[in-house]
């Protein structure tokens, strides 16, 4: 971006020029030529090459990715980003949490990713993919994070793989030497599915402020927190006084937020649900029909068409959830939609829409 | 003389076009299922090939204007002719079937149908109502579908005859060398302007669309690449021009073997009422002529020798027509309904055919189109159809930009 600065001096920035040479390639890109020589030289779509796989425990794996042209490296610990792979030909898109710390010199960054039994993705992410691969990014999205400066006192509640946005946190708290007074309460099935065990371990012994509660479900059973002899009171007196990172399976956050607002404390719980937050104003919400599906349903204006979709039982085709790969793209058949994006409204009949970033404005029917 | 009804025309009973129907509907979910990794291969191997030919014919123009004239000629024809195919590939093999979608199955923001942008003066979002919709949808009915004759020329016997058709040979010489402008023009639906029954808004919204592509156009190929080969700047115009020429002549060859070959039959307006999924199958496959050749012909033409098979199946990748086509042909043959190809210079032979007699009054000609039973006269000008048929998904999306 070139300054405006009266003082300083006009430039020529290598943006200015990429967009110069644009009137060259029109109607592609320079970047869709550059792509030829190098697949990361372009900052049309974010891209990353994966540069290593580095197995954590037996099922889940980080993987290390070169970003390419376009990306920032400002995520804030905590906050995850779009990863789309193409498997048979068809990009997938899946949100993973960035485990590693941001660095604003960093030419990486690490997500890791536990295979899931039913995960097709996220198997093919551990166990069949090879550094040197293309993927897709989008940009680092997400509320579930940690405030510059830290709070004095936090706790972190932690189930499984919901450790990766936690890990880039305790990273960042490392690297800047702010690690206060920590409580993690960590829960895995067995010791050797527990991911970053080690690490964890490491940080408590350089830390001693950090104190690390694992637990393993397998022998010690699920983490009662109302228990009294063994429950968050026992392992955390002062849990009241904190503020609360939770994160893991949605039955593990619905127990934490019941038991945060019987205390009357939910604003100091922070819950990471995979959602996307957007910014422009919303219609004001309309009837949905899905005709294929004969459901229908009435929603507001902040609920996109996918989520509402998703709520009237409708097989609703989902990506990235976030407006950049095209997968939820629907056909509406009549009614206006506004993108929560940029405001834009489509109001014509049997165009495609993408339903993660839409809400109605009015009665639509939906060729689904 | 136009068919009225598909169904009689083919002498088959309602449950033999319902067969026919489940028949082509089982063709297309079998190649749906099957589409993977080398589809989405052949796809960026295309897309990739036609990016180094252009790449390397716009570097050769440059690079080449300073050396000796002995060197100069074979670079500059060499990427003259290398930008010429580039643009063909560009338009045809990539564009037009992106713009289908075709590929949007692979999820790949990249190579979509709604942000695809071709090299040539048609705003996308024109094409897709004009072509995907319009035309697909409306395949050869007379009166509603626009691509008969383009609103320029008279391709129908249906079509009503005016003394200003005596002029086609040369209407059609100059659409065939100003192709990509007649197309940057055709969703405008200059007959509803004449008649000034366009609204307004909507023509100036398109206009600003196709000013602003169409200047894009000239200014990078007539201004802006000229400039960088210096003194050499006339002949890499001359390049471009010529490169552009060869894109529009054989884009024009191509698209007109599509429906004007005398096999390719028109329809009246009769066959969209009530007209089922499975005879709009049908019209396709008699309002439609393939051409056959080589695999690289096909590939350079947008695989659009196998028109009858992209009329069915206007959304699934070009790279499986031809296997979809054994089955088409077989399909045809089991219910002996008429199935149209032949070598290119046949197929081209007769549109020349149609477009010299069809300047002369019917009176004077003889039709060499099989009879196919009702005699109308349809006025010029196209119809407004939006309400006559639910619109079809599989011929691709469009949605209207704001601005």
């Amino acid at each position: 971006m070139t300054s405006t600065t009266p003082e300083r001096r006009p430039r020529v920035s290598w943006e200015g020029l990429r967009k110069a040479a644009d009137t060259l390639t029109t109607p592609l890109l320079p970047d869709d030529y550059l792509t030829l020589l190098n697949p990361l030289w372009s900052s049309r779509e974010l891209r990353g090459r994966v540069e290593k796989v580095i197995p954590e425990t037996e099922d889940a794996a980080t993987l290390v990715i070169r970003p390419g042209w376009g990306w920032h490296y400002e995520h804030r610990p905590g906050q995850y980003v779009g990863i789309g792979v193409q498997v048979g030909g068809k990009f997938q898109w899946r949100s993973y949490s960035v485990s590693s710390a941001p660095k604003r010199s960093g030419r990486t960054l690490a997500i890791t990713v536990r295979a899931m039994p039913e995960g097709k993705l996220s198997e093919h992410l551990v166990k069949g993919l090879s550094p040197g691969t293309i993927v897709r990014l989008a940009t680092p999205q997400g509320d579930f994070v940690l405030p510059d400066p830290p709070p004095a006192r936090m706790l972190f509640l932690v189930g499984g793989s919901g450790i990766t946005p936690v890990m880039s946190m305790l990273r960042t708290l490392d690297r800047r030497g702010t690690m206060g007074d920590i409580v993690l309460h960590y829960s895995s099935t067995t010791p050797e599915r527990m991911i970053f065990r080690d690490e964890i371990a490491d940080l408590h012994e350089r830390h001693p402020g950090l104190i690390f509660h694992a637990r393993h479900t397998d022998t010690d059973g699920i983490f009662e927190l109302a228990a009294s002899d063994a429950g968050l009171d026992a392992i955390c007196p002062d849990w009241r006084e904190r503020e609360t990172w939770a994160c893991g399976p949605g039955p593990m956050l619905d127990a934490a937020e019941a038991h945060w607002e019987e205390a009357g404390i939910a604003d100091s719980l922070h819950l990471e649900r995979f959602s996307l937050s957007l910014g422009s104003d919303g219609g004001e919400g309309g009837s949905l029909s899905f005709q294929n599906s004969g459901k229908n349903i009435d929603v507001d204006g902040a609920t996109t068409v996918l989520e509402a979709g998703e709520s009237a039982g409708v097989g609703m085709p989902y990506g990235c959830r976030m407006g950049i790969c095209h997968t939820c793209t629907v056909t509406k058949i009549s009614g206006t939609v506004r993108d929560l994006r940029n405001g834009a409204e489509f109001d014509q009949p049997n165009e495609q829409v993408q339903t993660c970033v839409t809400v109605p404005v009015g009665p639509c029917v939906l060729n689904i | 003389m136009a068919i009225a009804d598909v169904k009689e025309y083919c002498h088959l009973t309602p449950e033999e076009v319902e067969q026919i129907g489940a028949e082509l509907d089982a063709i297309r979910a079998e190649i749906e299922e099957s589409r993977g990794d080398a589809d989405a291969a052949y796809i960026n191997r295309v897309i990739t090939t036609q990016r180094w030919m252009a790449a390397a014919a716009r570097i050769g123009m440059i690079v080449s204007s300073p050396m000796d004239k002995k060197v100069r000629g074979p670079v500059l024809a060499a990427s003259t002719v290398s930008l010429g195919l580039a643009k063909i590939l560009e338009n045809m093999e990539i564009g037009h079937n992106v713009m289908h979608g075709q590929w949007d199955w692979m999820n790949d923001p990249e190579i979509h149908s709604s942000t695809w942008e071709w090299d040539t003066a048609q705003p996308a979002e024109q094409w897709k109502h004009s072509h995907n919709y319009i035309h697909h949808q409306f395949t050869n009915v007379l009166g509603y579908d626009n691509d008969i004759g383009y609103g320029v020329l008279r391709m129908a016997r249906e079509q009503k005859w005016h003394p200003v058709n005596l002029g086609q040979p040369v209407y059609n010489a100059l659409l065939a060398t100003l192709f990509q402008w007649g197309v940057a023009l055709h969703d405008l639906d200059i007959e509803a302007i004449r008649k000034l029954e366009k609204d307004p808004k909507e023509m100036r919204r398109q206009l600003k669309q196709i000013v602003k592509k169409g200047r894009n156009q000239i200014l990078k190929d007539y201004v802006l690449y000229p400039a960088l080969s210096g003194k050499q700047w006339k002949s890499t115009l001359k390049a471009n021009a010529t490169a552009n020429l060869m894109r529009n002549v054989w884009s024009y060859l191509i698209i007109f073997c599509g429906h004007f070959p005398d096999g390719a039959l028109h329809f009246t307006e009769d066959e969209l009422e009530d007209e089922t999924r499975a005879e709009w199958y049908l019209r396709q496959i008699l309002g439609t002529a393939n051409f056959e050749g080589s695999r690289l012909l096909h590939i350079m033409s947008g695989s659009l020798g196998y028109q009858i098979e992209h009329h069915l199946f206007p959304d699934l990748p070009s790279n499986r027509y031809p296997e979809i086509a054994v089955k088409v042909r077989a399909l045809c043959d089991k219910y002996d309904i008429p199935y149209t190809s032949g070598p290119l210079h046949q197929q081209y032979g007769q549109v020349l055919r149609v477009i010299h007699k069809l300047s002369l009054p019917n009176t004077m000609t003889e039709d060499d189109k099989p009879p196919t039973g009702v005699d109308i006269t349809v006025e010029h000008g196209r119809r407004k159809a939006e309400e006559r048929q639910q619109r079809r998904l599989e011929i691709g999306g469009w949605s209207r930009s704001a601005s």
